[in-house]
């Protein structure tokens, strides 16, 4: 991280508690980038976050206001901050189990209701910090803590989720690619109404040794190699699309045109939404 | 909650109907940091689905205020019918060490005048404050005077100082808000006098809770609230509160009609306990006689403050426990 972006850190905060190769830092300096390049007033910036490795992205970290709240709740939480002072920009950043398992109630519904929030789901695909459990992004397949013969249940496709739920903008990017990931946050931050972004962020300590990466360079080739654009993905056939890692934005336009919005899903699938 | 959704944004407030009991209380919390006063209400399982974020409000000094009208539980019990079986909940059911102020309401006047008290003593203690209601309060059609004025405690929102400790045991630090500048680090976790993480440091940890604890306890005297009827030559005392009291108060009156000496001491705070107030009972009052919704928790806590006999009489079967009762058990145990 540049040292300009120093200014954005909490005093006295002189470590992360993420482990040597964890894609949540990256995610960090894509906030912090975001929120510099928009110009925001930091005295209205509120961050939010549930419980679990991404809930540190913000707290202790950034230096403006944060409430780092229950596991799965930090929806619910910003959704009272914003409805009680709509003058905070108000930021989501917390984990895939944090706000997609336990917090997965809160999520849909403050899509639904449209609620003029930033949600950034930091994702690697499993419970980190608990202790390397599956939860409902781990893939089909993969080894976790409680899935030691192999995941055996479909993975939830965030974007067709929320987009579903009734989300103003959603997007997905890898933080292998900090520029897109960036501009996502940027234009999710400026979206009125609800925007969220599914980051995915590799996790070598409980993810990437348990399904035999050899090194963390070895993870990120395997994100890296996984994504595909949505363009591209709308001319492949779903078989082709398994465990594919599609990213891009998508806009309720989207759901109304029907396409380019198929995802992973090595199970059954569907058709595209 | 219905009345509020009506009146709230009349009066430049806010309603929105959450997803669930969890979702309400998290986004309680996450409006009273932004300075906000803010309440929610519910019943029997929402009460229950409430209890970890209520201990996120204590340990994070998160001034709120919950109405439990109470019903006959457990589980899902008799949905509406009269219970009071949540007074030791609100008390211990959030995990660890807490110390929380609970009211009990008797009348419509009260859910009234109880609800600003309640709304003040939280914005004073920076704490969640409980208004112990029941069924049958919450269903009472009867006359209240509502006031033209009403008392409101202003939060101490000072910047710069420690929003989460104080020198003094029991003191009550300044909490100013999101959007102040303040750039508050706010968690659930144990914390340091500015909100750091210290899960680490067994004295931040003891020091925190212990004050969050005497918060309440060094403030005892002005939080607990009785009221006596006939107590000076009571030989039998009545302990009761919500609508059971009105119960109560009418049976002392029928008993003393009859030449028995009978009086009551109403509580209308459950927490802090009316421990002071019980244990000056002794001495005249030969026994005290607690009805209630519940199997005895509000007797067991008399026991612990009365010397003389304490006779408990729990009725859980959904419906008020009957003047004729209360009478017919004062006089078998007098």
């Amino acid at each position: 991280m540049t040292r300009s972006f120093e200014q954005y850190l909490r005093p006295g905060v002189k470590a992360t508690a993420f482990c040597p190769g964890c894609g949540h830092g990256i995610l960090l300096h894509g906030i912090l980038r975001a929120v510099d390049e928009l110009g925001l007033d930091r005295e209205k910036l509120l961050f939010v976050s549930g419980i679990g490795c991404a809930a540190w992205i913000p707290s202790p970290h950034i230096l403006a206001d944060t409430l780092h709240t229950l596991h799965g709740r930090a929806v619910a939480y910003a959704t009272g901050a914003k409805l009680a002072n709509p003058a905070l920009t108000v930021i989501v950043v917390s984990g895939d189990g944090d706000l997609v398992s336990i917090g997965g109630n809160h999520l849909v519904h403050a899509a639904r209701r449209g609620v003029d929030l930033t949600v950034i789901c930091a994702n690697n695909e499993i419970y980190g910090m608990t202790g390397g459990q599956a939860g409902p992004t781990t893939p089909v397949g993969a080894i976790s803590a409680t899935t030691p013969r192999g995941n055996p249940y479909p993975t939830f496709d965030l974007v067709k989720l929320v987009l579903g739920a009734g989300a103003a903008y959603v997007a997905r990017y890898p933080v292998t690619q900090p520029r897109p990931m960036t501009d996502a946050i940027k234009k999710a931050i400026r979206t009125p109404g609800f925007a969220f972004v599914d980051v995915a962020s590799p996790c070598p300590t409980q993810f990437g040794r348990r399904n035999r990466f050899e090194d963390v360079g070895a993870l990120y080739d395997r994100t890296h190699d996984l994504v595909m654009p949505r363009e591209e993905a709308a001319m492949r056939p779903p078989s082709e699309l398994a465990g594919r890692l599609v990213v891009g934005e998508w806009t309720p336009e989207d759901l109304r045109l029907g396409a380019g919005i198929a995802h992973d899903g090595p199970g059954p699938g569907g058709p595209p939404c | 909650m219905e009345t509020l959704a009506e009146l709230l944004p009349r009066a430049g407030g806010v309603f929105v109907q959450m997803e669930d009991e969890i979702a309400s209380i998290s986004a309680v919390i996450g409006a009273s940091w932004t300075g906000a006063k803010a309440m929610t209400a519910t019943s029997g399982p929402g009460f229950s689905l409430m209890m970890e974020a209520l201990g996120y409000a204590v340990f994070t000094e998160t001034p709120c205020v919950i109405v439990d009208v109470q019903r006959a539980g457990p589980c899902t019990g008799q949905a509406t019918r009269v219970g009071g079986g949540d007074v030791m909940q609100c008390k211990w059911g959030m995990h660890g060490d807490v110390e929380i102020v609970a009211l009990s309401p008797w009348s419509v006047q009260e859910m009234y005048d109880l609800s600003v008290r309640a709304f003040n003593i939280a914005e004073r203690l920076r704490l969640p404050v409980f208004l112990m209601a029941d069924e049958a309060v919450g269903h009472l059609h009867e006359t209240a005077e509502f006031h033209e004025r009403i008392a409101v405690e202003q939060r101490d929102r000072r910047k710069g100082l420690p929003p989460f400790g104080h020198p003094d045991p029991g003191g009550v630090p300044p909490m100013p808000c999101f959007g102040d500048g303040e750039n508050l680090l706010v968690t659930g976790s144990t914390h340091d006098d500015r909100g750091y993480r210290k899960v680490e440091e067994p004295q931040v940890h003891a020091r925190l809770v212990e004050r969050l604890r005497q918060k309440v306890l060094l403030r005892r005297d002005e939080l607990v609230d009785v009221e006596r009827h006939m107590l000076d030559d009571a030989e039998t005392v009545i302990v009761a509160y919500g609508f059971t009291a009105r119960g109560a108060l009418a049976a002392a009156r029928e008993l003393r009609g009859r030449g028995r000496k009978v009086g009551l001491l109403r509580l209308r705070t459950l927490w802090p306990f009316a421990d002071k107030e019980v244990a000056a009972l002794d001495g005249r009052a030969r026994r005290v006689f607690v009805p209630e919704m519940n199997h005895g928790q509000v007797a067991g806590e008399v026991r612990k403050h009365f010397r003389g006999d304490v006779v408990g009489y729990g009725q859980t079967d959904g419906e008020v426990i009957p003047v004729a009762t209360i009478v017919r058990e004062v006089e078998r145990i007098s």
